[in-house]
């Protein structure tokens, strides 16, 4: 026998009685849902140490260039002078000083410690702009195709599968080169921009199904509600029926599957450019540093290790973060 | 139903008990001061603060309140099915002479389903969709029965299908929930709580999402089946009617505390607390007067975290101005209101509740 | 036909149903593809200020029937008129004018408030979409209302969590009377609600419909609570109504023996020990196959076998408002049952 109905009962009956003394609260305002999440948001240690950990990180990444100018050190400049004959950083932990905090890359001698910063700027724009576009086709793919239904959400569900179906990597590592060479031909530099964009594009095209799904079960979900039915029974036309009853209720769930979507448009970046496809070395990259120092993995494991707890430290954060909102946008999933 | 054997059921404490000894006679289920509280992020949550009653073999207790009052609390942990990381549960809990409260959850357990069974509101969530009602009948019986065979167990499920009225019972069992209507699971599922002859039988709103005649015949059946198995049942419920039909002592709960008690008769005949005057009043009639407004309580049930000060239905009470402070400042306690087995806790005088009975409430509704 | 359930007309109809029906496809077994008859041709009629019920139990068509009054679903067949005009296939633009005549109120009170909004929000929502201008502004209409329903009009601002059930019921009622409606279609409006709450709830919409000279289709699966809200009610089995009139008529003088078993089969609080004499075997067959003639013989204990053979129609009996749907109808008033008393029910019970 299970128990879950019993437990459901009971718990329905502490709840509804739970609610009825608000109202007698002194002051006029209520709290709305958002507002209690916030609370409870507060109330919780893990998110706001992970919560202030991104905010470290993303006002580093912004504030780079100021970084740059306070630290006297430049992405660019190279500090042959400090290596030795083999292109190895002079000193202990991979040249780690008091003017280089985290060492130099052994070969061309950059900085690792403004290296990463501008590594962090690049990572938290790429995953930051793609899970913007893809949340937003999500969004709005999911939400009509729940809420029209019908032919609409036949093809909008037959190009999910379409999209699911495609292998993200063959056709990442197929595309990137394709496009490159398209624009740019065979000698040519690529322009940064250029190769940040195309990231953007691939993740873009890949990344938006899962929101899609997630949003289009929301709506159907809330299409029968009652509520829903009232404002319908009231005339409502489409665009209050988007935009006034039903996104307001389904936020919640995008900004969780937004938090978490970017710590993985992260690794992926760093995936990809690790591989090759993504980034080319001038942009300075997490993906592009770890792939540079495994060939020093024996003989400096410093270089491996600072860009490796940067990018470790970052997705955990996230990822946490992420967590700790899905718990208080909706408490009892987490029960 | 033993109406006629009319047992005062409000003594707790006359049996000293002896945990793990069966005594020969006294009630078969024992409640005494029992608290249930829960620790929630809101604060603590006093489902159940302090409720005794007692519930012989043969008898039938309704436990009447509305949602929030701590009945459901008090199903639940009679059984002990609280989560115990949730849930402080004090108090006594005496089924059959065995104290639960603290007993190891594996033996309460082994006391679940074979001593005392439920019936759930929803008998659809209540029963696995994927397995066949009757699978999950005879495994229920085989669970305290190990040494059954699984022909024996079988030929047990059949009949407590046909038991519980259910036509074709050996086609039945094969079938699956789904393949069953309302009614036809509700008896299922009560024929899956009688199948090991459990002494206690606890029924949770067992027809409040049923449709009215089927309603009807399950209260029936519940009845019929209650003088063939002689069992204790607890009745929960909100519904007023249903406990008229069915019971045979009632517990009126209000914000997680008991504030009536006595015989069927004495509740709803000659009511003492205002609340269930108000409940009364509150239920529409097929009697009486149709254009005449319904007689509400005013106000809202209140929250089990911010509990009322001193009687907990004061802020509703249409009399509560009528002993000063006392109300507000004092819980009343379940005192003798008159006649043997009627408990009431509530601070008016006995005389005036009477007085106010009789002028003010019995010709609005309760005695139409 | 078209006279059936009116009593003698003295004013125009406001609401005018004609053989309404609702089917509703279903997939069954691995091709099959069948109907569900739903709504299988109602025929009733509501005057302005008038109080309708519409009472049955589960799968008789009752929610469904109050859907496609107010055109939330589309009716298979049949006609709704309102005010003379035909609302059956009307557009969303043609429906506009009639919405603000034509309200709403739910069953669930969690379910029909948008828990996102605040309750001034939530109350004005129709005049938003409509796009009224009370006089005076939004706000203060919108406190008229909440005062209306006896809820305290500072709480504008409050959210709906942050209220009771019966609480938002109110605010759900607020809702429906924000444009100032002639009908209003109530699913279950109290169903959801403890016994105190519910008393509450019908008293206030009894004091609305007095005020307002509302007119009310009221569903609902409790007939007692029917008996205190409407004037005339209609009794629905499997997607028919099987006997409609006047509340005197269905309360004491029942024809069909559905509606006599229904009676029977409430608990009474008044009497004690086992209720009615009435008792029904088995549930509502399924809608995807009610039976043939007669829907409900398969449980009746009158059914002979021209009920199964025709299908007996809604007809006046004794020249009144009450009509019956039934070969065999019952007459006279209810016979008292026994057991008015404690003391007879307790002596009848120990025999």
């Amino acid at each position: 026998m299970s128990l879950s109905p019993a437990e459901g009962v009971a718990l329905a009956e502490i709840e509804s009685g739970g609610g009825a003394e608000a109202p007698e609260r002194g002051d006029v305002v209520g709290r709305s849902p958002g507002r209690l999440a916030w609370i409870r948001l507060r109330r919780d240690r893990t998110a706001m140490v992970s919560g202030g950990m991104l905010v470290f990180f993303m006002l580093l990444a912004l504030a780079a260039p100021l970084v740059e100018m306070l630290y006297g050190i430049g992405p660019k400049e190279q500090f042959q002078s400090l290596l030795d004959g083999f292109g190895m950083p002079l000193g202990y932990a991979g040249g780690v000083s008091g003017e280089h905090w985290f060492g130099l890359e052994p070969g061309l001698g950059r900085d690792i410690f403004i290296r990463l910063i501008y590594g962090l700027r690049t990572s938290l724009f790429i995953a930051f702009a793609a899970a913007v576009i893809t949340a937003t086709i999500g969004v709005v793919l999911g939400t009509l195709a729940g809420y029209l239904g019908g032919w609409l959400d036949a093809v909008i569900n037959w190009i999910t599968d379409l999209t699911l179906a495609m292998p993200f990597l063959v056709i990442a590592l197929a595309l990137t080169p394709t496009l490159v060479l398209r624009f740019y031909g065979e000698r040519e530099a690529v322009s940064p921009a250029f190769g940040v964009a195309v990231l953007i594009g691939v993740f873009a095209v890949f990344g938006w199904t899962s929101t899609a799904r997630l949003v289009r079960g929301q709506v159907i979900a809330l299409r029968e509600r009652e509520f829903v039915e009232a404002a319908r029974a009231s005339g409502a036309g489409l665009g209050h029926m988007l935009f006034r009853q039903l996104l307001p209720n389904i936020w919640a769930p995008i900004l969780v599957s937004f938090s978490l979507a970017v710590p993985q448009f992260i690794t992926s970046e760093a995936a990809l450019s690790f591989i090759g496809v993504g980034l080319s070395d001038e942009t300075p990259s997490f993906g592009r540093m770890i792939y540079r120092s495994l060939d020093y993995l024996q003989t400096d494991p410093a270089y491996v290790f600072f860009p490796g707890i940067a990018i470790f430290a970052l997705v955990f954060a996230f990822n946490l973060f992420g967590d700790a909102l899905r718990d208080a946008l909706d408490p009892k999933s987490s029960r | 139903m033993g109406r006629s054997e009319s047992v005062p059921s409000g003594q707790t404490g006359d049996h000293p008990s002896v945990p793990g000894q069966r005594p020969a006679d006294g009630p078969y289920l024992r409640v005494n001061d029992l608290r249930v509280r829960f620790d929630t992020e809101d604060g603590v949550v006093r489902a159940v603060d302090g409720v005794s009653f007692t519930v012989e073999r043969g008898r039938t207790l309704g436990i009447v309140g509305e949602s929030g009052s701590g009945k459901s609390v008090t199903s639940l942990a009679i059984l002990g099915l609280h989560n115990a990381k949730r849930a402080t549960i004090g108090g006594e809990i005496f089924v059959g002479g065995r104290q639960l409260v603290g007993l190891p959850e594996e033996e309460v357990r082994r006391l679940r389903g074979r001593d005392m069974a439920m019936i759930f509101q929803d008998p659809l969530s209540a029963l696995h969709p994927y397995y066949t009602v009757g699978r999950q009948i005879a495994e229920a019986y085989r669970v305290h029965h190990p040494r059954a065979g699984r022909r024996e167990a079988r030929q047990r499920a059949v009949d407590m299908l046909g038991r519980v009225g259910i036509p074709q019972p050996a086609r039945r069992f094969d079938q699956y929930p789904h393949e069953f209507s309302g009614g036809m699971r509700q008896r299922a599922m009560i024929a899956m709580a009688l199948v090991n002859d459990p002494d206690l039988l606890i029924a949770d709103e067992p027809t409040t999402a049923l449709d009215v005649t089927v309603q009807a015949q399950i209260l029936d059946l519940l009845a019929d089946l209650q003088a063939e198995f002689h069992s204790a049942i607890i009745l929960i419920t909100h519904d007023l009617g249903v406990v008229s039909q069915v019971a045979d002592d009632v517990l009126v709960m209000y914000g997680g505390r008991a504030v009536e008690r006595g015989s069927v008769e004495q509740v709803l005949r000659r009511p003492q607390h205002p609340y269930t005057w108000g409940l009364l009043s509150s239920v529409p009639s097929l009697h009486g007067d149709a254009d005449a407004d319904l007689v509400p309580i005013r106000g809202n049930p209140p929250s089990l975290i911010n509990l009322p000060s001193g009687c907990s239905f004061h802020p509703r009470c249409r009399y509560a101005d009528r002993n000063g402070d006392r109300s507000r400042t004092e819980v009343p306690e379940l005192r003798p209101a008159g006649q043997e087995g009627h408990l009431v806790a509530c601070h008016l005088a006995a005389e005036e509740r009477q007085r106010l009975y009789r002028e003010e409430i019995a010709h609005v509704g309760v005695a139409r | 036909m078209s006279e059936v359930g009116t009593a003698p007309a003295e004013a125009e109809p406001l609401l005018r149903v004609r053989g309404l029906a609702k089917h509703f496809p279903v997939r069954t077994g691995l091709r099959g593809h069948s109907v569900v008859r739903a709504v299988d041709g109602l025929d009733f009629d509501v005057r302005p200020g008038e109080t309708v019920g519409l009472v049955g139990e589960s799968g008789c068509g009752k929610t469904t029937t109050g859907r496609m009054l107010v055109r939330l679903l589309e009716p298979t067949a049949g006609t709704i008129e309102f005010e003379g005009r035909d609302i059956t296939h009307a557009g969303r633009r043609e429906l506009r004018p009639l919405r603000q005549d034509l309200q709403i109120i739910f069953q669930d009170p969690y379910a029909s408030l948008n828990p996102r909004h605040t309750v001034g929000r939530i109350i004005a929502m129709p005049l938003q979409v409509n796009g009224v201008a009370p006089a005076g502004g939004v706000k203060a209409r919108v406190q008229e209302l909440l005062e209306v329903v006896g809820l305290n009009p500072e709480h504008y601002n409050r959210y709906p969590h942050e209220f009771s059930g019966g609480q938002r019921q109110r605010i759900g009622i607020a809702r429906a009377l924000a444009l100032r409606p002639k009908l209003i279609v109530a699913d279950e409006p109290v169903s959801a609600l403890d016994v105190s709450i519910q008393a509450q709830v019908v008293n206030l919409l009894r004091q609305l419909q007095r005020d307002l000279g509302l007119a009310f289709v009221f569903i609902a699966h409790d007939l007692a609570v029917v008996r205190h809200f409407c004037q005339r009610v209609a009794v629905m089995y499997l997607g028919k109504i099987v006997e409609i009139g006047d509340r005197a008529d269905i309360y004491e003088r029942p024809q069909h023996p559905y509606t006599r078993a229904l009676l029977s089969a409430i608990p009474d609080v008044t009497r004690l020990g086992p209720g009615g004499r009435i008792r029904l075997t088995g549930d509502v067959p399924t809608p995807l196959d009610p039976p043939s003639g007669c829907r409900f013989r398969t449980r009746c204990w009158k059914a002979r076998e021209i009920c199964a053979t025709e299908e007996p129609a809604l007809v006046p009996r004794d020249g009144g408002g009450q009509a019956t749907a039934c070969h065999f109808p019952e007459s006279g008033p209810v016979p008292q049952e026994d057991g008015g008393t404690a003391g007879t029910a307790v002596e009848e019970v120990s025999k």
